[in-house]
């Protein structure tokens, strides 16, 4: 056990990258979150019955008879959430330290896969209960593949076996979420490991002069070794205070109102309030997945040279640009739901332009004079350019999240949170 | 650079491609063909048992005398996922109940006379056309068939459409 844990890490390391505020040591929260999955899971798999007429029954079995399920299965539950939010943290730190070009760019995809898995994971989780709030969130979010050009219906067909969800939905489900993807999760997590070492660590801001060798035992071994118990021990806190959502058995014939998607497709469910389904669902998410993909192999001038925000002109301009994302996405929000709705005014022309392509132009348009008019002021390098427009992206991609999540309520109308 | 003799006898055959590389060139060719026989297996185990289901023979389903429904009303059959709408002029059909939009369940509200969405409130008349987006099509419906003057729905059949036609009313 102990040569396992000393196997993945080098025998010495830089001093400077154990400093907290370098990583936050949000990639070793990540990868602890997954074994705590991997065991919860295992236990509920003793239980649970993936199939419609029991899936429900056994949860309530194992919450009611099971000692300790109940807490077993808060633990999996919470644990899923804090895995992605802790995840994406560590995405947003690894991308604003600069940390994913050159020998990194591999590692970088590699953990926007990992990402994209947590998020797979999560929502294959997330019918498993087949309970109201499952069975309509997941009814409708795959019905958003339904509306992708050519492939859609025939996609979602296949992913859910029928054009409703049925017997064969939760079985698939359930072999992607407790065979195939927690699978891929173990060998990729160790991949991503071993190239952080042959990347040589992490990304170290140029220092004056060398900083010191130390070695792994005790000095990193013990820091990791309390931020896992103090994250097991906030974890168990959450799970004994907050229980897992259940709602009655799933009723095909008796739809929830509101019925969301899960929260991290709020986003995502948010956009298709504003825009015809082939920018919400299609165009808007693969351009930014593109984008973000596409990050590492921009030409940039210089290095990296490891500082947060790569510089006081980077950090100023980040600010201005969050700034400026907050007040188009918010105007933008409610100049829809109070002011004007394209679909509505335009009459008669269709909705892919009334809807789509017109709002997505005036989008453009802010966006570019915003460039040229202020930005372009800032005089900023290449990488500080991609790093305002990550900046956009996430805080437009935040701000849409919490509308769906907190401020929609019933018809999907806008409300407040107390509302909900 | 010295070479050895093999290689310099290997270099000397008479195409260029000496006996090493063919090898190597042969497990490379096995190798990709083995990966891709193993997808296609993969690929093919995994859609040849999805939908299985999806075109099953007529299911028909006994919803009463066409008598028993009275014209402008609307009978839930929660069993077969469907109404069964009869129009002011006396014609049938059979409306799933899935909204077009994302696939929630729609309720038929008698004093306003429209189907309501609980999920994002789009509305649907009692042909199933869209009074209310965001839905952008009509109610999808089941074919109805009268016999001796008994309604029959087949369930097995789901029909979409863009937008209500007169053909789809049967009458008795
Ligand atoms: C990254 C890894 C994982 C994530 C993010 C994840 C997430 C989730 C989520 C969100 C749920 C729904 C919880 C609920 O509503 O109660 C769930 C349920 C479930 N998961 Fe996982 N899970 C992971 C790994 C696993 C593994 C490895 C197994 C088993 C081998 C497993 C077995 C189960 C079972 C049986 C359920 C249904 C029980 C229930 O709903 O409480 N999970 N998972
Ligand atoms: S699913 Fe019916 S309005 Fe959205």
């Amino acid at each position: 056990m102990r040569n396992i844990f000393l196997h993945l890490h080098p025998s010495n390391i830089s001093e400077s990258s154990l400093r907290f505020n370098r990583t936050f040591g949000l990639g070793g929260m990540a990868a602890l979150l997954i074994v705590i999955q991997m065991i919860t899971g295992i236990l509920l798999r003793f239980y649970y019955i993936p199939s419609p007429a029991e899936a429900y029954n056994s949860i309530i079995f194992i919450k009611n008879q099971v000692l300790f399920g109940q807490f077993i299965r808060n633990i999996h539950y919470w644990s899923g959430v804090f895995l992605l939010l802790i995840a994406f943290l560590h995405f947003l730190r690894v991308f604003f330290t600069g940390a994913y070009r050159d020998s990194r760019s591999v590692n970088w995809i590699f953990g926007l896969i990992l990402l994209l898995l947590i998020v797979f994971a999560n929502f294959t989780g997330y019918l498993l209960p087949w309970d109201q709030l499952a069975y309509w969130a997941i009814t409708v979010s795959t019905n958003i593949i339904g509306y992708l050009p050519v492939i859609g219906e025939s996609l979602r067909d296949s992913i859910i076996g029928g054009k409703e969800l049925n017997a064969g939905t939760l079985q698939t489900f359930f072999a992607f979420h407790t065979a195939l993807f927690p699978f891929l999760l173990i060998a990729i997590v160790f991949y991503h490991f071993w190239r952080v070492r042959k990347a040589g660590g992490v990304l170290l801001p140029e220092t004056q002069g060398k900083s010191k060798m130390v070695p792994v035992m005790p000095n990193l071994i013990f820091r990791e070794f309390i931020v896992g118990l103090v994250l097991i021990a906030s974890l168990l806190i959450f799970a004994a205070l907050f229980n897992a959502p259940l709602l009655d058995k799933a009723n095909p014939s008796y739809s929830m109102n509101p019925t969301k998607a899960p929260w991290y497709f709020a986003g995502v469910q948010e956009l298709l309030i504003h825009f015809h389904p082939f920018f919400a669902a299609f165009i808007i998410p693969l351009s930014v997945m593109l984008f973000l993909a596409w990050i590492p192999f921009f030409k940039y001038n210089e290095p990296p040279n490891g500082h947060w925000f790569i510089s006081g002109k980077g950090m100023e301009s980040s600010k201005h640009t969050a700034v400026f994302s907050t007040v188009v996405t918010l105007a933008g929000i409610l100049f829809n739901a109070y002011v004007l709705n394209f679909e509505m005014v335009m009459h008669g022309v269709p909705a892919l332009i009334s809807n789509g392509v017109i709002p997505l132009l005036i989008l453009l348009l802010l966006m570019g004079s915003y460039y040229q008019f202020y930005l372009k002021g800032f005089r900023l390098s290449k990488a500080e350019l991609v790093q305002a427009a990550f900046v956009f992206i996430m805080v437009a991609f935040i701000l849409l999240s919490l509308t769906g999540i907190f401020f929609r309520g019933k018809d999907m109308e806008l409300t407040f949170p107390w509302n909900v | 650079m010295k070479k050895t003799v093999q290689e310099i006898a290997e270099r000397n055959t008479s195409d260029g491609i000496n006996r090493r590389d063919f090898f190597g060139m042969a497990w490379k060719a096995l190798g990709i063909l083995a990966g891709l026989e193993a997808s296609g297996m993969i690929i093919s185990y995994f859609f040849s048992g999805k939908n299985k289901n999806t075109n099953p023979p007529k299911q028909l389903l006994e919803a009463g005398p066409a008598n028993a429904f009275l014209p402008g009303s609307v009978t839930a059959f929660m069993g077969g996922r469907f109404y069964l709408a009869r129009q002011q002029d006396g014609g049938f059909i059979a409306l799933s109940l899935r909204c077009t939009h994302l696939g929630c369940s729609v309720s038929w509200e008698e004093n306003k006379k429209r189907f309501i969405c609980p999920c994002h409130s789009s509305a649907f008349d009692i042909r199933g056309e869209v009074l209310n987006p965001p839905a952008a099509r009509a109610l999808d419906y089941y074919p109805v068939l009268i016999e001796n003057g008994v309604v029959k729905v087949d369930i097995g059949t789901l029909k979409e459409r863009k937008t209500f036609r007169k053909e789809q009313l049967i009458y008795a």
